[in-house]
């Protein structure tokens, strides 16, 4: 990879800064905390399928792990909310780990049934135990604590959200352009010619499959905290297939096709609101316009158009 | 000691004896060539050899270690790389990262270290980069050390695959038809880019179609046909046996 992979980086953070500074209300900022919340689980999400071009249709279920960790522990067992969301990363990883060796001996279509199961399961579990989830009506969230103070105004949300998101780019970027990267980029490439290599693909698709996990579990957790309220909706199957439509619109295999997808998909049902009751036509229609005319995604497209590689 | 002994190895497929009951040895800093008509099991025997797949009976002794059915990824470990008939670039990698990935067992390859891009982490990448520039340049790639893989033609990516076998510094490479598909002078070439693998001391095992390259450079010759070991040999020991002729050129009625 080569060094202007990190120019984006600081164009990222420019925006970051600036953002707070244009946005007329709360309404935007809002908006832009989340989009910010789904780029940092879609980053996760993309080095899994983009570039180890491995697939989970169920990645929606972890994030429900992490948001329901962090509403029930300090809920009803008194646990502080930083412990209850690294439990809930803890727990997430453990069940990656264990589920992913069984379920990376499959390959396609199975692969992604296997994934898709593991969601609707996941989403099934916290709907129906509602003694501790309150079950389809979900429950509240206390609020997050740092450093002695509570995170209460979007603001603050903000600040927390920004940081998050320019680590995850830099950490992302350093680990695609690194030993454990390429490796995970040649199984992708050719397993066969990984595996002779050296690489042991099946530790490597495990790894991969924890670490975007445990991305979407601690994201689930902070969404849980900034909403103030969690519900089975968070682990669905429509989450999960909008979080992998945020991938491949975005661009597979593209750090900054991650974040130009969280950021379309989640302000576009927004702008498309006032066409009252066809905002789901015109969605969809989006949607494969944009496969038909940029099948790579946008980003991969776009700089090989303007002749800019990566 | 041999460097490789293999013993009554077989492979069956459903009804299909790929490979029957064969039996031969290699000594270390030779060229080995396997040969046979189409179909005769040469890419199966390597398969076999380098852990892609995993016999139905018999022994393959490297170094007096039994490794039949171990995975491809533990023999890179004790030394054996090998390229491909069909070629098995990672194209969606540039060049100099597929040879990269050859030295993947040499490197740190914590994800957490990487994550943090650790000074050390970095250093040993450019290193690396540098060393396998340096064998882009030994196999004749120059030109195509900044290039992506996809934007490559064929000839160039065979090599490819023969800097990113060199990358694992490998005790044994086995080469799979490096000539397949490349014009005369190309072929010249690669006859003489196998000749300075094999005098930089990494024993070579080759399946290889055109017979003036094999007599050209193998040391000794292994002749399949149906799966079964015809014939094994010097050049002029093959090249004479009336059984290897009857194979190719067939027998009078």
């Amino acid at each position: 990879m080569k060094k202007s992979a990190y120019l984006g980086l600081y164009v990222v953070i420019a925006i970051l800064l600036i953002l707070p500074f244009v946005l007329p209300n709360s309404f935007y900022m809002d908006l832009a905390i989340r989009m910010a919340i789904n780029a940092i689980i879609v980053l996760g999400l993309n080095l899994l399928i983009g570039f180890a071009g491995q697939i989970s249709m169920g990645h929606a279920g972890f994030l429900g792990i992490g948001a329901y960790a962090s509403a029930v522990l300090p809920t009803h067992f008194g646990w502080h909310p930083l412990l209850a969301m690294g439990a809930g990363v803890v727990v997430t990883g453990l069940l990656a780990a264990v589920l992913a060796r069984p379920i990376f001996k499959l390959k396609g279509h199975y692969l992604a049934m296997a994934t898709l199961g593991l969601g609707i399961i996941i989403n099934i579990i916290l709907r129906n135990e509602a003694a501790l989830t309150g079950g389809p009506d979900g429950m509240p969230v206390p609020a997050l604590g740092l450093l002695g103070f509570d995170l209460t105004n979007d603001k603050q949300w903000y600040w927390v959200v920004a940081l998050l998101l320019s680590v995850s780019v830099w950490a992302s970027l350093n680990l695609i352009d690194s030993p454990f990267g390429r490796a995970l980029r040649a199984l992708h490439g050719s397993e066969v010619a990984s595996q002779v290599a050296g690489v042991d693909v099946v530790r490597y698709k495990v790894a991969i499959f924890v670490i975007s996990a445990v991305f979407a579990s601690l994201m689930g957790s902070v969404t849980a905290h900034y909403v103030g309220f969690v519900t089975p909706n968070f682990a669905d199957f429509f989450h999960s297939i909008e979080l992998v439509t945020m991938v491949v619109i975005g661009g597979m295999a593209s750090v900054y096709g991650s974040l130009v997808g969280a950021v379309l998909l989640t302000a576009l049902p927004q702008a498309l609101s006032s066409l009252e009751g066809w905002e789901t036509v015109a969605f969809g229609a989006i949607l494969m316009a944009c496969m038909i005319f940029m099948p790579r995604g946008l980003v991969p497209t776009l700089a090989a158009k303007f002749g800019k590689g990566n | 000691m041999a460097l490789l002994e293999v013993k009554q190895l077989s492979i069956q497929f459903g009804g299909v004896k790929a490979v029957q009951n064969v039996s031969f040895s290699i000594d270390a800093g030779i060229v080995y060539a396997v040969i046979g008509p189409n179909g005769a099991g040469k890419t199966t025997l390597f398969n076999l050899i380098t852990g892609v797949y995993t016999p139905t009976s018999g022994t393959i002794l490297l170094d007096g270690e039994a490794i039949q059915g171990k995975a491809p990824n533990e023999l890179a470990r004790r030394g054996v790389a090998r390229t491909f008939q069909n070629l098995q670039i990672c194209m969606n990698m540039s060049a100099i990262e597929n040879v990269m990935v050859g030295a993947h067992l040499r490197l740190d390859r914590n994800p957490l270290k990487a994550a943090l891009r650790l000074p050390s982490i970095t250093r040993r990448d450019a290193e690396l980069r540098t060393e396998s520039a340096e064998l882009m340049r030994f196999v004749g790639l120059e030109q195509y050390i900044d290039a992506r893989a996809d934007s490559m033609p064929y000839g160039a990516l065979k090599r490819l695959e023969i800097a990113r076998a060199l990358a694992l510094k490998p005790r044994i490479i086995f080469l799979d038809e490096p000539a397949a598909g490349l014009n005369p002078k190309e072929t010249i070439e690669v006859d003489a880019l196998v000749r300075k693998v094999a005098d930089s001391g990494v024993t070579v095992v080759l399946v290889e179609h055109d017979m003036k390259m094999v007599m050209n450079l193998s040391d000794r010759i292994l002749v399949l046909d149906y799966g079964k070991k015809l014939a094994e040999g010097s050049g002029e020991e093959v090249r004479t046996n009336p059984d290897v002729i009857a194979a190719y050129l067939g027998t009078h009625a």
